[in-house]
């Protein structure tokens, strides 16, 4: 019970830390809105087009969004001691872990999943496939999250990781983008997603379980 | 309140290398319920880096520290520890409740409540005080009450006095004294001359 008491309270302060710096939870799905918003400036007025990359261009914004949101994941707490105070607890390193990355997620995945179908309409993307782009972000935004609080953590102590963390963590986020675009695709053609749908669920699950112990384990590493 | 077992801090022939320089080779300590273990020394002579081997940030590169019989880390360790560093480890954008809050969820509860601790530490009425408007003494008095309201026996402490003032100084070492008195073990460094009275103080000078 204590342990679910910290994992509690872990995201919790996390999320009043975020509500009280209100422009850094802004910054990734400003940023989202913007990129999705100046592809059809680009492009010009070519509707047919723009509906056939729409998936494509929602989920690579996504991915790219939450690659600039990843380092705000430890650093704070890398900075002013709080992590040294969160390893120290006698609580499982891997499920405070958890916590951070639960509340990231919160803050950074859940806001792209609601300004979505907006740009979706805005891109002319079909009715029916809305849905499934959803799920898909549902689905995908978390793995991206848990996977790259891998690399953050990895990185978290040198003074200037951030290429190094792109470099670490974009391979492993391709073959989320992958079966996720490809599931809305097929969705706007009207042919059945349920085979990407899984292979998403079991990447989200298989990513739930195996990555908060390697984020501990480099967390470690960063602070001694 | 009495801790009724006897707690023991052991080092065993630690010896720590930083970019080929030794830090200290072979060195060995003791410390039992009741004493403070006072790390002295130079700057850069390895005083943080020997707390932080005895926080289990660090591997020794020999040796091994001991809490009672068993190497550290592991979880009874860390239930009966708590470490203040020179990082306060405390969130500027919460306030003065929230962050003693999030540092009991983390622990277990300890003796005092937390309005019991802020004053103690002479903080009472900065419950919602943003930390941002704190001065350096108050944020280090708030990390120092850190270590009254979760549950520890071993007090782990960098530089404990640093930006305080006089009647600071002279608060936390009446704390020091308290928690010896009841059987706790305190391993400290500082630079100042530390004084509690009626604790069995072991020194380790480190030298270049």
């Amino acid at each position: 019970m204590t342990m679910f008491n910290a994992f509690a309270a872990l995201v919790r302060r996390d999320l009043v830390l975020a509500m009280r710096r209100r422009s850094e939870i802004a910054n990734p799905v400003l940023f989202f809105i913007l990129v999705i918003t100046l592809f059809p400036l680009g492009i010009g007025a070519q509707p047919k087009l723009l509906q056939a990359i729409a998936p494509g261009i929602i989920w690579v914004s996504a991915l790219l969004a939450t690659m600039l949101s990843l380092d705000s994941l430890f650093r704070s707490d890398f900075d002013d001691g709080s992590l040294e105070q969160i390893l120290l607890s006698p609580q499982p390193t891997s499920i405070l872990v958890l916590g951070k990355v639960t509340a990231h997620w919160l803050t950074t995945g859940l806001p792209l999943l609601i300004v979505a179908p907006l740009l979706a309409v805005f891109l002319g993307m079909p009715n029916h496939s809305l849905s499934i782009l959803l799920l898909t972000l549902l689905l995908g935004t978390p793995i991206l999250s848990l996977i790259g609080a891998v690399g953050v953590a990895l990185t978290v102590g040198l003074r200037r990781g951030g290429m190094i963390l792109s470099l670490l963590v974009l391979p492993l986020y391709v073959p989320v983008l992958i079966f996720a675009s490809n599931a809305v695709e097929m969705a706007s053609g009207g042919l059945p997603v349920n085979a990407q749908i899984s292979i998403l669920v079991s990447m989200l699950i298989a990513a739930l379980v195996l990555t908060p112990w390697p984020t501990a384990a480099a967390l470690k590493m960063s602070i001694s | 309140m009495q801790y009724f077992t006897t707690h023991q801090l052991t080092g065993d022939s630690l010896s720590c290398n930083r970019d080929d320089r030794t830090l200290f080779d072979g060195l060995s300590f003791s410390v039992t319920s009741g004493q403070a273990l006072l790390l002295e020394g130079e700057n850069g002579s390895g005083k943080t880096s020997l707390l932080r081997i005895i926080c289990g940030f660090r591997e020794p590169d020999a040796g091994a520290v001991l809490w009672g019989d068993e190497a550290i880390p592991n979880h009874q360790y860390y239930a009966d520890m708590a470490y203040v560093g020179h990082l306060d480890g405390i969130k500027k954008e919460l306030t003065v409740a929230e962050n003693l809050r999030l540092a009991q969820a983390l622990s277990q509860s300890g003796k005092l409540t937390i309005s019991q601790a802020l004053e103690k530490v002479k903080l009472s009425g900065y419950d919602d005080t943003l930390i941002q408007a704190l001065s350096a003494g108050q944020k280090r008095r708030l990390s120092l009450a850190r270590l009254l309201i979760t549950h520890n026996v071993l007090w782990i402490l960098d530089e404990p006095f640093t930006s305080l003032d006089k009647q600071g100084i002279e608060l936390i070492e009446s704390l020091m004294v308290e928690h010896c008195v009841a059987g706790g073990v305190i391993v400290m460094t500082s630079h100042h001359d530390v004084n509690l009275p009626g604790v069995d103080i072991k020194r380790i000078r480190l030298s270049k």
